[in-house]
C-alpha cells in the first residue's frame, strides 16, 4: 500500500508548483488590487473620487497598463471578482491584459470576515461554500492563484486558542480546494497591527500562528510547494511607544518564519498591513540583507503600499494617467530592488510615499 | 546483576541510584520531588486558561497556578525577551508585577536569551561541518545482543572495555565525531587508567550526550502500539547529568507503519512526549536530541514511508511549538525514509534521498540546526551511501544532515575486538576509519 488516497497526482502538482515558482520568480513580487467595492470607496474617498464601477475600472486600468517591463518587478496581480470580468478601454479583458505581460493572475476569494461567538470580538473567515465550482471558473477565467484572507488580533486576552485553530483551519480547507482546481493557493493569516504591544509580543504570536496554520495545511494533505504565504511581518502595534528599526523587524520576522514555515514553501509574501509605501520597502529590503538564512523567496504582496503614490497622482483624471504609471512603476521596481536586498534609500520620498496606509482594524 | 570490577571502589552516590528502587517524593538523588514547581526561571508551568493566547497547544495538566507566580517571573531580573535577538530593555527588569498586559512582551519565556544561545551553541557544535554523532548508548539489554554476536559475555567490565576501545580514538575523530551519547552506567565508567570517560570524549573537544529514556510502554487500545517513559523526575536527572558533563540528551520515541498504525493517537502521544522532554531538558542547559523513530519493519513503500514520515514530523513539530521549545537549541535524529524491510520494490539511494528530503522540507522548520539520521538497521554501507545520496539531493536543505549512527559505526570495531584485548588497537582503528567514512559521506565525498 501506498501513501493514503494522494490529493493531487503528479502533474497537478507540477503545475501548481510552476506557478508558484513564477509569482516569486527572482526580484518579483505581488500587486494586491483586490480591494473589495467598499474597500475602493475608501481608496477613491482619499482622492476625492466617486466610488463607481467605472472610476474602479479605470483606476485598475492605469495600473494594468503599464510599460511591459513592469513585469520585472511583478510576477502576479490579485483581482476582486469585479475587476477579473472587466475590460479596458479597447475591450480587452483585464486577465489578458495581465497576462501578456507574462504575469499571473490571481483572484480574492474570500467572502469576508464572521463573528466567534464566545470570544473577545474574533472572527473568522467564511467562502468555503461552493468554494471548489468557484475556483474551476475562475480557473477557465484565467485565474492560476487564489487568496483568502484570515484575520486576527492582538491584545490582552486575544486572539484565542479557538481563533488560531479555527481561522488555520479555514484556511487549510481553502488552500485544499484551491489546488484541487490547479490555482495555487496563497495562504495570508494577518495579525492586525492595531494595539501598544511590542515587537516581541507580536513575534510570538506570529510563531504560535504559523504554526497551528502549518500544522492545518499538514493535516489537511495540502502540497506545501504549490503554495504562498502571505503573513504581516513582525512589528511592534501601532501604538506602541517604543521605536525599532528596520533591522530589528527584518530580524525579528525571518526568525519567526525560520521556526515555522518549512522550507518547502517556495515564497513568502508580505503584506504591508498599514506600513507606509517607503517603510514597506525599507522593511523589505532589511528581510533581504539580513544575514540570517533564508530558504524561501522574501517578497512583497502589497495594496496601499504599491498603489499610494499612483491613486496621489492620479486624482480621477484621466490627463494624469501618466503620471500614475510612473508613481506605480516606480514603486514597483524600488520593491523589485528590496526583493534582492538592493534597494538604497534616497533622501528625499514624496509625501505619499513616506503617509501612513494604517486603518484601525483593517477590513477589506 | 552485574559483576563489579575493581574499578567500582568509589563509586558515587549517583551510580548506585540506578540499582534502587525508587522511593517516592524522592528523585534519584535524595532531592525531594516537585513536578514543575517554581525552580528560579526553570518554571515552565504559566499561567492556566485565561485568553488562551498564550497557551496555543492548550493547556498543561499543571491546572491554575496564582497570579503571584506570573507577578514573581516579571519581576526577577533575569527576565528576558524571548526573541532570539531581542533588545535587552532594562525597563522589562524594573517593570511592576501590575504592568498591563497589554504593554507585556510575549508571554511568559522558557528561556533567557544566555541560556538560548548555549543552547544553540552546543547544537551547532555537535553538528559542526563535517561531523555527526556516534551512539554509544545501548542499553545493557542492547549490549547483550552486540555481545553475544561476537561470543562476548555482557558484563559490565566487558561493556566498559568495550567502550574504551571506541573511546581511546584518537584525535583523527575531532573531525568527524560531534558529539557521543552516553547511556547512564557509561557516563560513570573510567579508562584502565583511572580517567573518566566523560573526560576523554570532552578532551577531544566532543559534546557529551545522554541517553535519559526509560524505554517504551504500551498504549492501551491500539494495534500494538507504545509511547515512551521517563518523564518523572527528569529535570533533577537533567540538572544532575548537566554537572556530571553532559550538554545533550536523546529520547526515542517508536511508531511502525502497518495498514492501521500509525494510529492518530500514538503520533499525538509521541509528540507530546517528546516535546515535554524536550521543554525539561532545555530548562537544564541539556540541547534535547527529538527522535521520533517510525520503524523499517513492513511491506509498505517508500511512498508510505514518506506520507507517514511527514505526517509524524509535522505532530512533532506543533508539539514543539506548543511546548515553548527553542527550536534552535534542538536536533531532529528521524528515520530516513525508506522502503519496509520486506517491500518487494528496490529504490536506489537518490530516490531514498529525494523522498527524505522532501519530507524534510515540508516539516522541519529551518530553525533546526541540524538532522542527524538514525541508521535503523540499515547496514554499515547502506547507511553511508544513503547519507551520502541525501547530502548531493539537489533540493535546498537548511539544515545539516549528518549521522547519529550506532551500529554502523561499531560493527567492524565490535567483530574484530571479539572480546581479546589483543585486538583492542585494531579494533580503535577500525571504528577511527569508519568514522573517517561516515563522515566523508556528509560533504558527498563518499561511498
Amino acid at each position: 500500500m501506498t501513501h493514503q488516497f494522494p490529493a493531487l497526482s503528479p502533474e497537478q502538482k507540477k503545475a501548481l508548483s510552476d506557478i508558484a515558482q513564477r509569482i516569486v520568480a527572482s526580484g518579483k513580487g505581488i500587486l494586491a488590487a483586490d480591494e473589495s467595492v467598499g474597500t475602493m470607496g475608501n481608496r477613491l474617498q482619499r482622492i476625492n473620487v466617486e466610488n463607481t464601477e467605472e472610476n474602479r475600472r479605470a483606476f485598475r486600468e492605469i495600473l494594468f497598463s503599464s510599460d511591459a517591463s513592469i513585469n520585472q518587478s511583478i510576477g502576479g496581480v490579485i483581482l476582486f471578482h469585479e475587476t477579473l470580468y472587466q475590460k479596458d478601454s479597447s475591450g480587452k479583458p483585464f486577465p489578458a491584459l495581465i497576462k501578456e505581460k507574462g504575469i499571473v493572475v490571481g483572484i480574492k476569494l474570500d467572502k469576508g470576515t464572521a463573528p466567534l461567538a464566545g470570544t473577545n470580538g474574533e472572527t473568522t473567515i467564511q467562502g468555503l461554500d461552493g468554494l471548489a465550482e468557484r475556483c474551476a471558473q475562475y480557473k477557465k477565467d484565467g485565474a492560476d492563484f487564489g487568496k483568502w484572507r484570515a484575520v486576527l488580533k492582538i491584545s490582552s486576552t486575544t486572539p484565542s486558542q479557538l481563533a488560531i485553530q479555527e481561522n488555520a483551519n479555514t484556511l487549510a480547507r481553502y488552500a485544499s480546494i484551491c489546488q484541487q482546481h490547479g490555482l495555487v493557493p496563497i495562504v495570508e493569516p494577518e495579525i492586525l497591527p492595531d494595539g501598544d504591544h511590542d515587537l516581541q509580543r507580536c513575534q510570538y504570536v506570529t510563531e504560535k500562528v504559523l504554526a497551528a496554520v502549518y500544522k492545518a495545511l499538514n493535516d489537511h494533505h495540502v502540497y506545501l510547494e504549490g503554495t504562498l504565504l502571505k503573513p504581516n511581518m513582525v512589528t511592534p502595534g501601532h501604538s506602541c511607544p517604543k521605536k525599532y528599526t528596520p533591522q530589528d523587524v527584518a530580524i525579528a520576522t525571518v526568525t519567526t518564519l525560520l521556526r515555522t514555515v518549512p522550507a518547502a514553501v517556495p515564497g513568502i509574501c508580505f503584506l504591508s498591513g498599514g506600513q507606509s509605501e517607503e517603510e514597506a520597502s525599507v522593511n523589505l529590503n532589511a528581510m533581504n540583507q539580513s544575514p540570517l538564512p533564508k530558504p524561501w523567496k522574501l517578497t512583497f504582496s502589497y495594496g496601499r503600499a504599491l498603489q499610494a503614490s499612483a491613486l496621489a497622482a492620479w486624482v480621477g483624471k484621466s490627463e494624469n494617467k501618466k503620471a500614475a504609471q510612473e508613481a506605480f512603476r516606480k514603486r514597483a521596481q524600488i520593491n523589485g530592488l528590496a526583493c534582492r536586498g538592493q534597494y538604497v534609500v534616497s533622501g528625499k520620498t514624496d509625501t505619499a510615499a513616506t503617509q501612513s496606509l494604517f486603518t484601525a482594524s483593517y477590513t477589506y | 546483576m552485574a559483576q563489579w570490577g575493581r574499578w567500582h571502589r568509589g563509586v558515587s552516590v549517583a551510580k548506585r541510584w540506578h540499582r534502587r528502587a525508587p522511593t517516592p517524593g524522592l528523585s534519584p538523588w535524595g532531592v525531594p520531588t516537585s513536578a514543575t514547581a517554581g525552580r528560579r526561571r526553570g518554571w515552565e508551568g504559566g499561567a492556566c486558561g485565561g485568553g488562551g493566547a498564550e497557551r496555543a497547544g492548550g493547556a498543561g495538566p499543571a491546572g491554575c497556578r496564582p497570579a503571584g507566580h506570573v507577578a514573581l517571573r516579571q519581576r526577577s531580573p533575569i527576565y528576558r525577551g524571548a526573541g532570539a535577538h531581542s533588545p535587552q530593555s532594562a525597563s522589562a527588569a524594573a517593570r511592576p508585577a501590575h504592568a498591563t498586559t497589554a504593554t507585556m512582551t510575549h508571554q511568559y519565556p522558557a528561556l533567557t536569551a544566555e541560556q538560548k544561545k548555549e543552547l544553540s551553541d552546543i547544537a551547532l557544535r555537535i553538528v559542526a561541518p563535517g561531523k555527526g554523532i556516534l551512539a554509544a548508548d545501548e542499553s545493557v539489554g542492547s549490549m547483550a545482543k552486540r555481545l553475544n554476536q561476537i561470543g562476548v559475555e555482557n558484563t559490565e567490565e566487558n561493556r566498559r572495555l568495550y567502550r574504551q576501545i571506541l573511546f581511546s580514538a584518537d584525535s583523527r575523530v575531532k573531525k568527524c565525531i560531534g558529539g557521543v551519547i552516553f547511556f547512564h552506567e557509561t557516563m560513570y565508567q573510567k579508562a584502565d587508567d583511572g580517567t573518566p570517560f566523560v573526560q576523554m570524549i570532552k578532551d577531544k573537544g566532543i559534546v557529551v550526550g545522554i541517553k535519559v529514556d526509560k524505554g517504551v510502554v504500551p498504549l492501551a487500545g491500539t494495534d500494538g502500539e507504545t509511547t515512551t517513559q521517563g518523564l518523572d523526575g527528569l529535570s533533577e536527572r537533567c540538572a544532575q547529568y548537566k554537572k556530571d558533563g553532559a550538554d545533550f540528551a536523546k529520547w526515542r520515541c517508536v511508531l511502525k507503519i502497518s495498514d492501521n498504525t500509525p494510529s492518530a493517537l500514538a503520533i499525538m502521544e509521541n509528540a507530546n512526549v517528546l516535546a515535554r522532554y524536550a521543554s525539561i531538558c532545555q530548562q537544564n542547559g541539556i540541547v534535547p536530541i527529538v527522535e521520533p523513530e517510525i520503524l523499517p519493519d513492513g511491506d509498505h513503500d517508500l511512498k508510505r514511508c514518506q506520507y507517514v514520515t511527514e505526517k509524524v514530523l509535522a505532530a512533532v513539530y506543533k508539539a514543539l511549538s506548543d511546548h515553548h521549545v527553542y527550536l534552535e537549541g534542538t536536533l531532529l535524529k528521524p528515520n530516513m525514509v525508506t522502503p519496509g524491510h520486506s517491500c518487494p520494490t528496490k529504490y536506489s539511494p537518490e530516490e531514498i534521498a529525494m523522498a527524505t528530503v522532501t519530507a524534510l522540507r515540508r516539516t522541519v522548520p529551518p530553525a533546526v540546526p541540524g538532522v542527524t539520521f538514525l541508521s535503523g538497521g540499515q547496514s554499515e554501507e547502506e547507511a553511508s551511501i544513503n547519507l551520502n545520496a541525501i547530502n548531493t539531493c539537489p533540493l535546498m536543505r537548511p539544515w545539516a544532515l549528518t549521522f547519529s549512527y550506532g551500529r554502523a559505526l561499531q560493527a567492524s570495531a565490535l567483530s574484530a575486538w571479539r572480546g581479546q584485548q589483543d585486538n583492542a588497537t585494531a579494533a580503535t582503528e577500525e571504528f577511527v576509519k569508519r568514522a573517517e567514512v561516515r563522515a566523508m559521506a556528509l560533504a558527498g565525498e563518499g561511498c
